[in-house]
């Protein structure tokens, strides 16, 4: 008998597990979007450039398009869906919607995931290319604009956005540390 | 993108005899870029065997302060690892000046030394490539070739190799071990790319159906002070045009020891030993750093629309070494 090339899998996105048969080349973005109907992940450029498609797996980013599902088994998947605490805003969802952080707002789920899990990188001490001295007892470095904008530049904005993304960036950050 | 059958690898040795079944298989890993190939039809497996859960993660200080690397670590946990920063923190810098945040959390060592080149025509399957195509023709000697290869090409190929973690573990004499059907083995970091000549479509030494299991990296006191410096066609997020990685120790003004590598200028990280020769003994001065950029330069043969990264290479190692040599004499 020839190898199949279909799988069963449980995914497990924003905290409930789904069963489901997938052809082994199906991208974690298309299960999300087709098979499961989480459209809020979208599909940019399908070649892992753009970050529109980023999720959070065991709470870490990554680009759903470039995961396959049948690999993502096993993985605490968190898509923008499931950012919000029931009607509750996630602190960077308020900061984007106040601040103006998107205009045509394609790219905005991927930019607001990403956002979660930059402040969370930074919290826990993780340097960047914009890190001017990486050894591990350097100062902590502020999570300031050159930061934001370096540790974001997976996310592509095709409106320009940028400037009112790294405001919203910066204030939710700010924002995160008052409450926590 | 063909169909192709999926399995989990449990244990090491499971894996390689999984591949070994398959004669179009490869191991994945974190798949950014297979999986990326794959959907453009470059890569077209019959099997993937799934490598990411082997128990080969994390990084370790051996004994004599070197580090192993496991294979399946990803990009991030390697790039934020404490003794990664404090012991090479050039490592450090080179993996976070590659890729983006969600891309560096997946991607994985073993699959970061495997990554194919950027090369436009070997990416379009609508165009002759050797690499991709043995024989078919290299279109980018006459064509688009502004980022591909000054040094080591040959009439075959002039792609470059695209990693910005390997030029750092160039610098610093990293060796890959790996594991076969037949057994464990290893090879030098030097040894690992073998030269283009006319078999660019041959990318590494390792044998048919080898697993990466770890990269070691030798203790190396000089490696405490080291930097990578990348440039690119935009600030974040792109391929280098040219970039190094270097460390440097002076002692009473002179140079005792020196590392130097270069990325995005030939098929493999190019570990720049003329440049080193002529700089270790030599005074610790800018005239002593361009001279060195000069002897390793001297080989370069540049295309028609390539030639800037001459002068861009040798701006590198003279600005970089200068700035770890000023942050020695504080």
């Amino acid at each position: 008998m020839p190898p199949t090339t279909r799988s069963d899998i449980s995914l497990r996105v924003n905290g409930e597990t789904h069963v489901l048969t997938v052809d082994n080349r199906t991208t974690l973005l298309d299960a999300l979007r087709e098979n499961l109907g989480l459209t809020g992940t979208k599909k940019g450029c399908d070649h892992g450039q753009c970050g529109a498609c980023t999720v959070l797996a065991d709470g870490r980013r990554a680009v759903s398009c470039l995961q396959l599902a049948v690999a993502a088994e096993g993985s605490d998947i968190t898509t923008i869906e499931g950012i919000a605490d029931g009607e509750d805003l996630h602190p960077v969802q308020e900061a984007f919607l106040e601040l103006d952080g998107y205009q045509c707002g394609y790219c905005t789920p991927g930019q607001i995931c990403s956002a979660v899990a930059v402040i969370k990188e930074h919290a826990a001490g993780w340097p960047s290319a914009a890190t001017a001295d990486v050894r591990p007892d350097a100062e902590p470095v502020p999570l300031d604009a050159a930061e934001i904008r370096e540790r974001m530049s997976g996310n592509l904005c095709r409106c320009g956005a940028y400037t009112a993304i790294v405001r919203a960036v910066a204030r939710a950050s700010d924002e995160t540390k008052v409450t926590a | 993108m063909k169909e192709f059958a999926y399995s989990r690898a449990t244990g090491v040795e499971e894996a390689v005899s999984l591949l070994a079944g398959g004669s179009e298989a490869r191991f994945l890993g974190g798949g950014t870029n297979l999986v990326d190939l794959m959907k453009s039809g470059v890569e077209a497996p019959d099997l993937l065997v799934d490598v990411r859960g082997l128990p080969l993660g994390g990084v370790e200080v051996t004994a004599d302060g070197g580090l192993v690397i496991g294979a399946t670590t990803t990009n991030s946990d390697l790039a934020v690892h404490p003794e990664v920063r404090r012991r090479f923190p050039a490592l450090s810098q080179a993996v976070l000046a590659g890729a983006s945040g969600q891309l560096r959390n997946v991607a994985t060592v073993g699959g970061n030394l495997l990554q194919r080149t950027r090369c436009g025509y070997f990416a379009d399957t609508s165009r002759p490539c050797n690499k991709r195509v043995p024989g078919s023709g290299c279109p980018a000697i006459e064509g688009e070739h502004h980022n591909h290869a000054i040094l080591g090409w040959s009439d075959h190929c002039v792609a470059t190799n695209p990693s910005d973690m390997g030029v750092a573990l160039a610098a610093f004499d990293a060796v890959v071990s790996y594991e076969t059907v037949d057994g464990p083995g290893e090879l030098p970091l030097a040894e690992f790319y073998p030269a283009v000549g006319d078999t660019p479509h041959v990318e590494t030494a390792l044998p048919a159906g080898a697993l990466i299991t770890a990269v070691t990296l030798p203790a190396a006191p000089v490696a405490a002070r080291s930097r990578y410096r990348k440039v690119r066609e935009r600030a974040s997020y792109a391929f280098a045009t040219g970039s190094l990685a270097a460390a440097l120790d002076v002692r009473d003004g002179v140079v005792h020891e020196v590392r130097i590598a270069f990325g995005a200028v030939a098929s493999r990280p190019w570990r720049a030993r003329a440049a080193e020769l002529s700089l270790t003994g030599a005074p610790a001065t800018a005239e002593s750093f361009a001279a060195a950029a000069d002897a390793e330069l001297a080989a370069a043969k540049p295309l028609a629309h390539n030639g800037y990264k001459i002068p861009l290479l040798r701006n590198l190692v003279v600005s970089v070494l200068t700035e770890l040599a000023e942050e020695a004499a504080r």
